[in-house]
């Protein structure tokens, strides 16, 4: 295993690459030459064109225009098999490795030349020759679906490495790694590329990472490539107007006022529960939201935010404790949250609190439809009110800023930041007094969150006890009054944001505490 | 002789009865668990086995040879499997409503077909006496076993083994439980799906051959009484896992000798109540290993109706 071909980087270059869906061209003229042995960052908004581009070199789309240059000749790459051929690889956003199978398993069968019969003790050994090698630590007789994300992701680019790419493309690796993890791993790619034996071209929002790993990179708006450099030469505050272009960008709301201590809205007490799965256990000791005041739950994806925010949203029963709201029990039923005033907006919004193909009308008349007027205490109605209902989303429509063909389009054609917008439009309209929100801008762009962020700062500001359970620190610190960090299923860490420091939250996330 | 051994012979029957009935339990649900495994369900497995029993026999009758009846009922299952992959294929196809709709036509082709075959006699399978050592007639019965049941018994080994340790079977895993994987690795996940559709529908045939050429042994329209439907639920509980399967065959098998069993040794009132063992069994097993809060675990992860 020991030829010069598996040891040495790859440039890659793309010239005049352009992708048109129709009319709308999601890929303008594109071209961007990465060094072999460079460390390249694509930076874009949301739609800008980072995944269509990258789907183009890696040959899931044939591009309408435009080629790839693999270390200065064209190449013809027609699917991913032919982009592993040729050394290039990618680790997705979403993970592609297969929850049943083990991390071993997922890595030979991967593997262009997987044999008829797998002869598992040679196979063993081969990967623990090459796991030696490895910058990572994983075990790879447990099957992926028990694995950490910080673990899978681990495993995708180790999958890739495996694979002999030699040109690897990262789609937001380290959304869902700890800050430690995060560093740890970019530093050991990029270590990787310095000693000239891998060329990463890395997808990233996050400047600061951008600024400490690669050597240079991309703007792409709408689209076109909006600008590029070296790393370094380039201030923050020109690479965001790189990416925004000429526009304004709303800041969020400045909080004012403080939590009422008088008015504890939510209150946990000795709450345990156990995924379907049941594989991961929580066991929350205590947790108190009060009036007025945002509660930020920071934590590494998977360490059970999700599990306790299905407890609190009804979708798994917890198995001990108790959930107290406004001073009763409550178990997440809509009569519960009607009479309570509980909202509860779950991560993913359009898988997980839309119906996908209804309207964008009537998804946002979900809270509505059933009852007469707007009166929440009002007796259900029997009919629907249809006018009634397509007048309300029409004024929601036009106050939340919600882009949409039409209020009659299927809320799935809109994009993420428009979903989330129709969705806190239905939940923030009426009084709320407990409003639950998980990553709720999860892949939205700058704009879109900006917007979203000014709304739940909004409802604090009014009054609403607000539980935000993110896995963006960023947006912890930025939004929250008080921070608890959550690992392993347990609240293990707490501080008024005002005095929180990024360095201890980063270490209780990881698990040293 | 069966009044030496009292009420041992229940035992002894159900024993017999579960090598004897389990057979077409044990491929039917073999072949399910490898289209399963695949990402697709086949509910017109039932179609296919009773398809598999008419072809067989007739087969056997034209040709006086049981192996050529059990080599053409397989083809034909695979020739419905791979017309059920082939329409699954298209577009905004429901795999459920396809295998209901093609349960109906094996077993309605089945019985236009096989009207002539009803009265001659086929050449059965050869059963192994494993019980010559024993001077009890009943011994000697329960011991008959079939070559299939030896055939399927191995198989459920083969195929485990298979899942694990051969590309084949990993790949097939891979399209079952993340088609996306499958695509981002080059595979052909259509492709693989048919084909494992077709080896299901095989197996099921196999599965009908030896309902008609050895147990019961005839050819007529009541043949299979729901047991390629009754299979499919026993995947399920046999999560997925072909070791499970064999298990969860002989389990079904020996509640279908209870009835039997119990009318030989004079229990006269209610036995019929026992001739719904299986069913029960299904039923029971299905409550008893849900859970409303657990996930089914080992469910391939393309499974499902919302496709």
């Amino acid at each position: 295993m020991s030829t010069a071909r598996e040891s040495t980087a790859i440039a890659v270059e793309t010239i005049g690459m352009t992708k048109r869906f129709g009319a709308f061209a999601a890929l303008d003229d594109v071209s961007i030459k990465i060094e072999a042995g460079g460390f390249h960052a694509l930076l874009g908004e949301n739609g800008a064109g980072k995944s269509t581009l990258v789907k183009c070199v890696m040959g899931f789309y044939a591009p309408t225009s435009g080629s790839v240059l693999v270390d200065g000749r064209e190449a013809a790459i027609a699917g991913p098999k032919a982009a592993q051929a040729q050394g290039l690889g990618m680790v997705y956003q979403h993970f592609t490795l297969v929850p049943s199978l083990t991390g071993a398993e997922n890595l030979v069968i991967a593997r262009a030349d997987v044999p008829r019969v797998i002869d598992w003790r040679s196979e063993r050994a081969a990967l623990a020759a090459f796991m030696a090698g490895m910058p990572f630590r994983l075990d790879l007789d447990r099957p992926v679906a028990e694995l950490s994300a910080g673990e899978k992701q681990k495993l995708e680019i180790v999958k890739q490495l495996y694979l002999k790419a030699r040109f690897l493309i990262l789609d937001e690796p380290t959304s869902v790694l700890t800050p430690a993890e995060a560093e740890e791993v970019l530093g050991l790619l990029r270590g990787m590329t310095d000693a000239g034996a891998l060329t990463v071209l890395m997808i990233s929002h996050k400047f600061r990472e951008v600024e400490t790993f690669a050597r240079s990179f991309s703007v792409l708006r709408r689209g076109r490539l909006a600008g590029g450099g070296t790393v370094g030469a380039v201030s923050r505050d020109d690479m965001a107007a790189m990416m925004m272009g000429e526009r304004q960008v709303r800041t969020v709301a400045a909080r004012s006022g403080t939590p009422d201590p008088d008015r504890t809205v939510l209150h946990l007490t000795g709450v345990t529960a156990t995924d379907p799965s049941g594989l991961r256990h929580i066991a929350i000791e205590t947790l108190r939201v009060q009036a007025r005041e945002i509660v930020g739950i920071a934590g590494v994806s998977g360490n059970g935010q999700k599990e306790l925010a299905d407890v609190l949203g009804g979708q798994i029963r917890a198995t001990g404790g108790r959930v107290v709201v406004a001073g009763a029990p409550y178990a997440g039923t809509r009569s519960e949250s009607r009479s309570r005033r509980v909202r509860f907006i779950p991560e993913e919004p359009l898988r997980n609190a839309c119906a996908p193909l209804m309207s964008v009308s009537e998804n946002i008349g979900f809270r509505a439809f059933d009852r007469r007027r707007d009166d929440p205490e009002g007796r259900p109605a029997l009919w629907l009110d249809k006018g009634g209902l397509r007048r309300r989303a029409h004024d929601l429509i036009a106050r939340f800023g919600v882009k949409t063909a039409s209020a009659e389009a299927p809320i799935s054609t809109l994009s993420g930041g428009n979903v989330q917008r129709a969705v806190l439009a239905r939940e923030l309209t009426d009084p709320v007094d407990l409003l639950i929100v998980v990553n709720p801008c999860f892949g939205l762009d700058f704009a879109a969150v900006a917007d979203i962020r000014s709304l739940i700062v909004a409802a604090r500001n009014g009054g609403t006890a607000v539980l935000l359970i993110s896995e963006d620190l960023d947006e912890i610190l930025e939004l929250s009054d008080r921070i608890l960090v959550m690992s392993e299923g347990r609240l293990v860490y707490e501080t008024p944001a005002a005095q929180a420091e990024v360095g201890v939250i980063g270490r209780h996330m990881a698990g040293h505490h | 002789m069966s009044q030496d051994l009292g009420l041992w012979t229940v035992p002894l029957a159900v024993l017999g009865g579960a090598i004897r009935v389990s057979t077409p339990f044990l491929f039917v649900s073999l072949g399910e668990t490898i289209t399963e495994r695949a990402g697709r369900i086949n509910l017109g497995l039932e179609g296919t086995l009773v398809f598999g029993a008419m072809a067989a026999y007739a087969t056997a009758v034209v040709t006086g040879s049981p192996w050529a009846g059990v080599a053409v009922a397989g083809l034909a299952g695979a020739g419905f499997g791979l017309l059920h992959g082939a329409i699954c294929s298209l577009a905004r196809v429901n795999d459920v409503a396809v295998g209901i709709a093609l349960m109906l036509f094996g077993s309605g082709l089945a019985f236009f077909l096989g009207k002539p075959f009803i009265q001659p006699s086929a050449p059965p399978l050869p059963a192994i006496p494993f019980g010559f050592w024993s001077d009890l007639p009943q011994v000697q019965a329960a011991l008959r076993v079939n070559v299939l049941f030896l055939v399927g018994a191995v198989l459920s080994v083969a195929l485990w083994w298979a899942f694990r340790n051969t590309k084949a079977g990993l790949v097939i895993r891979v399209a079952g439980d993340s088609a996306e994987a499958a695509r981002a690795m080059g595979y052909d996940v259509t492709k693989v799906r048919v084909l494992a559709t077709m080896a299901g529908g095989f197996l099921a045939g196999i599965g009908g051959a030896y309902l008609s050429l050895y147990y019961p042994g005839s050819w007529n329209e009541g043949i299979s009484s729901g047991q390629g439907l009754m299979a499919v639920a026993l995947v399920i509980f046999a999560r997925w896992n072909p070791l499970a399967c064999f298990g969860a065959a002989l389990l079904f098998g020996g509640a279908g000798a209870l009835g039997p069993a119990l009318q030989s040794v004079g229990v006269s009132s209610g036995y019929y109540l026992f001739y719904a063992a299986p069913y029960v069994l299904t039923l029971a097993l299905l409550v008893a290993t849900s859970s409303p809060d657990r996930a089914l675990a080992g469910a391939p992860g393309e499974l499902g109706l919302s496709r």
